[in-house]
């Protein structure tokens, strides 16, 4: 008999289950308690995430107000998201964030890790204090970030007056939005990124340091032959993490310059457009087809970033 | 020598990161102890005040604190709580047994990790609208009960931590799955069991857009929702603003702090491992 470490059978194996010849036919039912005990979160995941998203892709192909019925409108809501620029212009912004906040994110990251690896003293301090940032409230940082940049009593615009520069109205202008706001991604992830670049630059193997420095190469060159080809598939999972998180950016817009995006509408992400859609103008049919561009942007930005590093790993 | 000043140019740029890291706190903390009035003058003021007490006055008096923070506690320790439980329970299943399907079941896992919250919004309000959850916890709460990346990263931890031999010698003394469950895989995952625990904590406390949907009830909102009101309707107040944001994220970082080195080791072995 074989199968299932379900009680008391004391012949019962645990990872044996499909040794057994005879076993097609028999009974499923008899692994109930495994199905029964991964069922939360299929069940879950089949209500609260697969239904809905069935019905987003429905609901695309549909104009609804929530009230009146839902009317089939075949790829309207696509026509119209394609020549609409406020939808452009959110995607647009949402990339160009996400590269001002990336790019600066994982270099400082990266410096920081290999100066943390070399440190020998406090570095559980540094750890703790640079992890802080990434656990701390969206909305409270948001906030303060807001304070900073203020026109009136921003620190910024205080430390520009003493130095004699003009004072800039930062959250009242495109740029200076997008400056206050991927200053904030930034400065939430650097320490994340950070210990994870250190874990990884701790389980390289010291002997090809050592090798390395045999035949004479220095620390930029070690940096560039050895640390980083070890790092890059960490460096994947930072960028596809950051990837990710980047094309979803919302609260941080959303309580810096608000609803409307501020000016210019130069905070106006895609969510931030997408939650606009849907529960401020409850245009549920249109919100679906945001909702549905940005799944396809994540997809999107994940494969070339498969891509790329595929691509390099295969010339190494 | 040369070593000794590397070395403190070293701490030197190190010590400059953690000050940058700090400052948002001590700057929030020198806000909230001082008034508006202090907060906008040039040059700006950079000691603390004694006008903490009468902003956390002003706070309370303008948004239903306490409320807002019992709400938040009970959606987030009951999230964590439910988390832990269906988690490592699935988690373990997929470690250590076999059973038909389970391979299809696991790529299934792994691909909903891929899927943006967004996608599911606007129908899954139009679920709790039918369920009468709109405006309850009940809507925080169930959705988070289980999750993928929990799943996944649990299993993980039981593959390596946990021997083949040993489920199957408790198997043999008698015990049933659940017993097993409780009696050896759990007790074995406890730092995995740490991690996962305040990683969902964090995340349910900070969570931000979907209580923004759901809770439509002014009165009854999570820290995060009311700390965002307080701010668009007092934006003018920045003292007792900031004095808001610095009591909403205390809590956090109190408990973050109580577990820092197991949770930033967890964070980081995941990274390494996948």
């Amino acid at each position: 008999m074989t199968g299932t470490a379900i009680a008391p059978a004391p012949s019962a194996e645990p990872l044996t289950g499909r040794s057994s010849g005879q076993r097609s036919g028999r009974r499923v039912w008899s692994y109930w308690r495994f199905y029964l005990a991964l069922s939360p979160f299929y069940v879950l995941f089949a209500v609260f995430g697969l239904y809905p998203m069935l019905s987003t892709i429905v609901l695309a192909f549909q104009r609804w107000d929530g009230l009146s019925p839902r009317r089939f409108t075949g790829l309207d809501n696509f026509r119209f998201l394609f020549e609409d620029p406020t939808f452009w212009l959110s995607l647009q912004n949402t990339v160009v964030l996400f590269f001002m906040s990336t790019i600066p994110t994982l270099c400082i990251a990266l410096v920081l890790a290999v100066m943390l690896q070399s440190a020998v003293r406090f570095t559980g301090v540094y750890r703790i204090a640079y992890f802080i940032p990434n656990v701390t409230s969206l909305v409270a940082m948001a906030i303060f970030f807001s304070a900073v940049f203020s026109t009136n009593f921003g620190l910024i615009n205080a430390g520009l007056r003493s130095l004699g520069i003009p004072e800039q109205d930062w959250l009242g202008q495109p740029w200076g939005i997008k400056i206050a706001v991927s200053t904030m991604i930034v400065w939430q992830w650097v320490g994340y990124n950070t210990l994870i670049y250190l874990a990884g630059l701790q389980s390289i193997p010291k002997d090809q340091y050592e090798a390395a420095k045999v035949d004479g190469a220095g620390p930029v060159r070690t940096f560039f032959s050895i640390t980083l080809p070890q790092m890059r598939s960490i460096v994947l999972f930072t960028v596809i993490i950051s990837t990710i998180g980047g094309l979803q950016t919302f609260t941080e817009p959303q309580v810096m310059v608000g609803n409307s995006g501020g000016t210019g509408q130069s905070g106006m992400t895609v969510v931030l457009y997408f939650y606009r859609a849907a529960f401020l103008d409850n245009d549920y049919g249109y919100a679906a087809a945001i909702a549905l561009s940005i799944f396809m942007l994540v997809l999107l930005f994940t494969a070339i970033n498969w891509r790329i590093f595929r691509v390099r790993g295969d010339a190494k | 020598m040369r070593y000794r000043l590397r070395g403190i140019a070293l701490h030197v740029v190190l010590v400059f990161a953690l000050v940058l890291f700090m400052f948002p706190f001590a700057w929030t903390l020198i806000m909230a102890s001082n008034s508006t009035a202090d907060i906008y003058r040039f040059p700006p003021k950079f000691t603390f005040g004694d006008q903490f007490d009468d902003n956390v006055r002003h706070v309370l008096e303008n948004v239903a604190f306490f409320q807002s923070m019992t709400n938040t506690a009970v959606v987030a320790i009951s999230t964590t709580a439910l988390v832990l439980f269906f988690d490592s329970l699935a988690a373990f299943t997929f470690a250590k047994f076999r059973f038909p399907g389970r391979n299809a079941l696991f790529v299934i896992l792994l691909a909903t990790m891929l899927l943006p919250a967004q996608l599911a919004a606007v129908p899954q309000f139009q679920t709790m609208a039918l369920l009468g959850w709109v405006g309850s916890l009940k809507a925080l709460i169930v959705p988070a009960a289980a999750n993928a990346f929990g799943i996944f990263w649990m299993r993980q931890y039981f593959q390596n931590s946990i021997h083949d031999e040993l489920v199957e010698a408790a198997t043999l003394d008698g015990c049933g799955f659940l017993r097993t469950y409780w009696h050896v895989a759990l007790p074995s995952a406890r730092p995995a069991l740490a991690f996962l625990g305040i990683f969902t904590f964090v995340a349910s406390w900070n969570d931000y857009m979907w209580p923004l949907i759901v809770l439509t009830n002014p009165d009854h909102l999570t820290l995060q929702v009311a700390l965002s009101q307080l701010n668009r309707s007092h934006g003018v107040d920045y003292s007792m603003v900031m004095t808001g944001a610095l009591m909403a994220m205390v809590p956090l970082i109190i408990v973050f702090a109580v577990f820092a080195r197991q949770f930033i080791k967890g964070a980081t072995e995941g990274a390494i491992r996948g």
